[in-house]
């Protein structure tokens, strides 16, 4: 219970506020503001009114909303002895221009102390295009690597133990053929498919709410995504199939309340088909993860966390039935939020990272992504990279957080919030079914109208100064930015182009066609497209070929604009 | 009376980041001007066809990916060769040294994060105040 004490009657009006005046650098130089008292009725990130003070619940009982750390419902953690064990594994998601500089950039972060790899693909990648394909123009390399082949998989991770390091990889429509040609890659240096460990996103429902990268229509899509289900439960036991993810559809402009419900809602509705193609839940469920965001409000944050577990064990438990514990813990990976990085003053984005940053660690994340000071201006620098690795390991180290399992277990007011978190899920959860489910409110456009008129009521309070962002509407100063900017290899492009027909003029054609006529087959039918889709890859085909004989067999979706 | 001042906003590209974008149609039609959205992967010259379709007086281009050095100029150049008289802008994540060469070839203001919608409201109204 908390107390009803709300803020109110606090604000004297004579008061110097910081509502008329912007602290600009001059404005600080010739007068002195004085520390305004602060409005009433604070509202968190999801428009939520905060009580003055927490007490404790009458109706909380422990057992049933905690349980120990590693114990259902899981609130507290899926490990009993959370970090005591093993630290959470610090992946930095990275990749810009050719295979070849990307993997100069994992073995310098490898070197730096990093844990695990996450691949950024550029967007003909995320989209299946070839960097040849007209399609392509003016993205190859930017916001990710390029890979279009097989050839190009292996000399991203050459040198590096893929037995030892797990790798995620951001990839969502083309998410199997990508997979196919690392697991490809690995096998031809010899690592065995049951040894393999990392996670593909291959999360496309959040892409038609929220991330965008979509090929093919939701039922074709779907159906790629049940088939590494069933492929990865057979033959690749140690890889998440899927990375059910919050992050984009909060980047995107949503609440922290609608992030947690409408991912839960997608992870729901995977289970569901997984389901519905004959698949054991009890086997296919505990290699589903989930990838949430680290935003600015530090509490809301971390009940974020702990409400997605609760609700996810609980729902498998009792909802679907399932009763393997693996596959009620929810495991989850965690990125800052980019959105929050300023272009103002990119030295203040670490002390944002931090917090964000700590919230994950306090939320009981399994694997980090800090992002790095100057990404609201480009690609980050090797420097700015090592900057945001430092933070995680300062955190790891030296702040003693993980020394204890779930410090904050208790806390008055995160229990509150987290339950409250739990319950607004759950009236989201009742929206979406009047849907009929996730994929009637993608085609109505549930999620992308709830998600913009989020982000444009949170810029609207930033305007009006309601919320403030430092060195943005407030404490602004007038200093030229000076911070070094990555420039990719200007003749990068046409180096890659140049691979690409060489291996398209080199192959066994036969061999290539034999496997993409089988892909054909395979695709207009209904078994798993998985074995043919690795086929394909080993017999070179590229990326944008295997994704072409695709596009050809499901078709491409588009989208209703929504503003 | 003048007609409303009719603005695109364009999604050039593979980019899908569309939360800046749909932010500016909203807040430009807030203040009473006529928001056409392209909607996301619009080639250069969808994006021109479109403008003069619309008829429209200015036109937003958007991007986050980096492959504005790329698409931008390829618009203005679209915009010139078919003579049109339209305000050009540009937002998203433009690295502040990119910024002179996508003025030079002709696009009015670039607005990086950080900038307040309003300001790009006043923008547009000063700049097609003579026209409408």
């Amino acid at each position: 219970m908390a107390l009803s004490l709300k803020k109110k009657g606090r604000g004297n009006p004579s008061r110097v506020t910081r509502r008329n005046t912007t602290r600009t650098k001059k404005a600080a130089a010739t007068e002195i503001v004085e520390t305004a008292d602060r409005k009433a009725g604070y509202k968190n990130l999801s428009w939520m009114e905060t009580d003055t003070v927490y007490l404790p619940s009458a109706d909380f009982t422990y057992d049933d909303k905690l349980g120990l750390p590693g114990e259902y419902p899981f609130t507290r953690g899926i490990h009993s002895n959370m970090y005591l064990g093993r630290l959470w594994t610090m992946r930095q998601f990275a990749g810009f221009g050719s295979a070849f500089e990307t993997n100069e950039r994992f073995k310098y972060l490898l070197s730096h102390g990093e844990t695990g790899l996450s691949v950024a693909f550029d967007y003909p990648t995320l989209y299946g295009y070839d960097t040849d394909d007209p399609h392509s123009e003016g993205e190859y390399g930017k916001c990710g690597v390029a890979v279009s082949s097989m050839e190009d998989m292996t000399a991203l991770f050459n040198g590096i133990p893929l037995d030892r390091v797990s790798t995620s990889m951001t990839i969502n429509g083309p998410a199997s053929i990508i997979w196919a040609m690392y697991l490809g890659a690995a096998e031809s240096r010899g690592f065995h498919k049951n040894m393999l460990r990392g996670t593909i996103q291959n999360d496309v429902l959040k892409e038609y709410i929220a991330q965008k990268s979509f090929i093919f229509p939701p039922a074709p899509s779907m159906r790629l995504v049940i088939d590494t289900f069933e492929y990865g439960m057979r033959n690749v036991p140690r890889w998440n199939t899927i990375s059910i993810s919050g992050y984009h559809i909060r980047e995107a402009g949503s609440t922290a309340v609608q992030e947690l419900a409408f991912t839960l809602a997608d992870g729901f509705e995977y289970v569901r088909q997984g389901m519905e193609r004959g698949l054991d839940p009890n086997l296919f469920v505990p290699q589903l993860s989930f990838f949430f965001n680290a935003h600015n409000d530090f509490f809301e944050e971390i009940a974020k966390y702990r409400a997605a577990r609760r609700i996810w064990a609980r729902e498998m438990k009792e909802t679907f039935g399932l009763t393997n514990e693996r596959a009620m813990k929810l495991r989850f990976h965690t990125q800052t939020a980019g959105c929050t990085l300023t272009a103002e003053q990119p030295e203040n984005n670490i002390v944002r990272v931090t917090m964000q940053a700590l919230a994950a660690v306090l939320g009981g994340t399994q694997s980090l992504h800090t992002n790095s000071l100057d990404e609201a201006l480009a690609l980050p620098t090797e420097k700015a990279v090592r900057t945001a690795l430092r933070t995680q390991q300062v955190i790891a180290y030296e702040s003693g957080i993980p020394n204890v399992v779930d410090p904050l277990g208790g806390s008055y007011y995160l229990e509150w919030l987290t339950d409250e978190m739990e319950e607004r899920s759950y009236r989201i959860f009742d929206e979406i079914a009047l849907y009929g489910g996730v994929i009637g409110a993608i085609e109505k456009g549930y999620f992308q109208k709830a998600i913009t008129e989020s982000a444009y009521r949170y810029q609207k309070d930033v305007d009006r100064r309601d919320r403030i962002v430092v060195g943005v509407n407030d404490f602004t100063t007038d200093e030229p930015l000076d911070i070094p900017i990555l420039r990719l290899d200007p003749k990068g492009r046409d180096k890659q182009i140049a691979r690409l027909r060489k291996l398209r003029s080199t192959r066994d054609r036969s061999k290539y066609d034999a496997a993409l006529d089988r892909l054909r087959k395979t695709a207009e039918g209904e078994s798993n497209t998985m074995p043919a889709i690795l086929d394909a890859v080993k017999a070179k085909a590229t990326l944008g070929e295997v994704t072409g004989v695709l596009r050809e067999v499901f078709g491409e979706y588009r989208e209703q604009r929504i503003i | 009376m003048a007609r409303k001042i009719r603005v695109l906003i364009a999604k050039p590209g593979l980019d899908g980041h569309d939360r800046g974008a749909k932010v500016v149609a909203r807040a430009l039609r807030d203040a009473g001007m006529e928001v056409i959205y392209t909607g996301l992967h619009q080639s250069p010259e969808m994006i021109v066809q479109t403008a003069m379709q619309e008829d429209v007086d200015a036109i937003g281009l958007s991007s986050l990916s980096g492959a504005h050095d790329v698409l931008f100029p390829r618009v203005m150049e679209l915009v010139r060769k078919n003579k049109m008289k339209v305000l050009v802008t540009a937002g998203g994540i433009i690295p502040e040294e990119d910024v002179p060469t996508l003025k030079k070839c002709g696009i009015a203001a670039v607005f990086g994060p950080g900038t307040p919608i309003d300001d790009i409201v006043k923008f547009h109204k000063e700049r097609l105040k003579a026209k409408h």
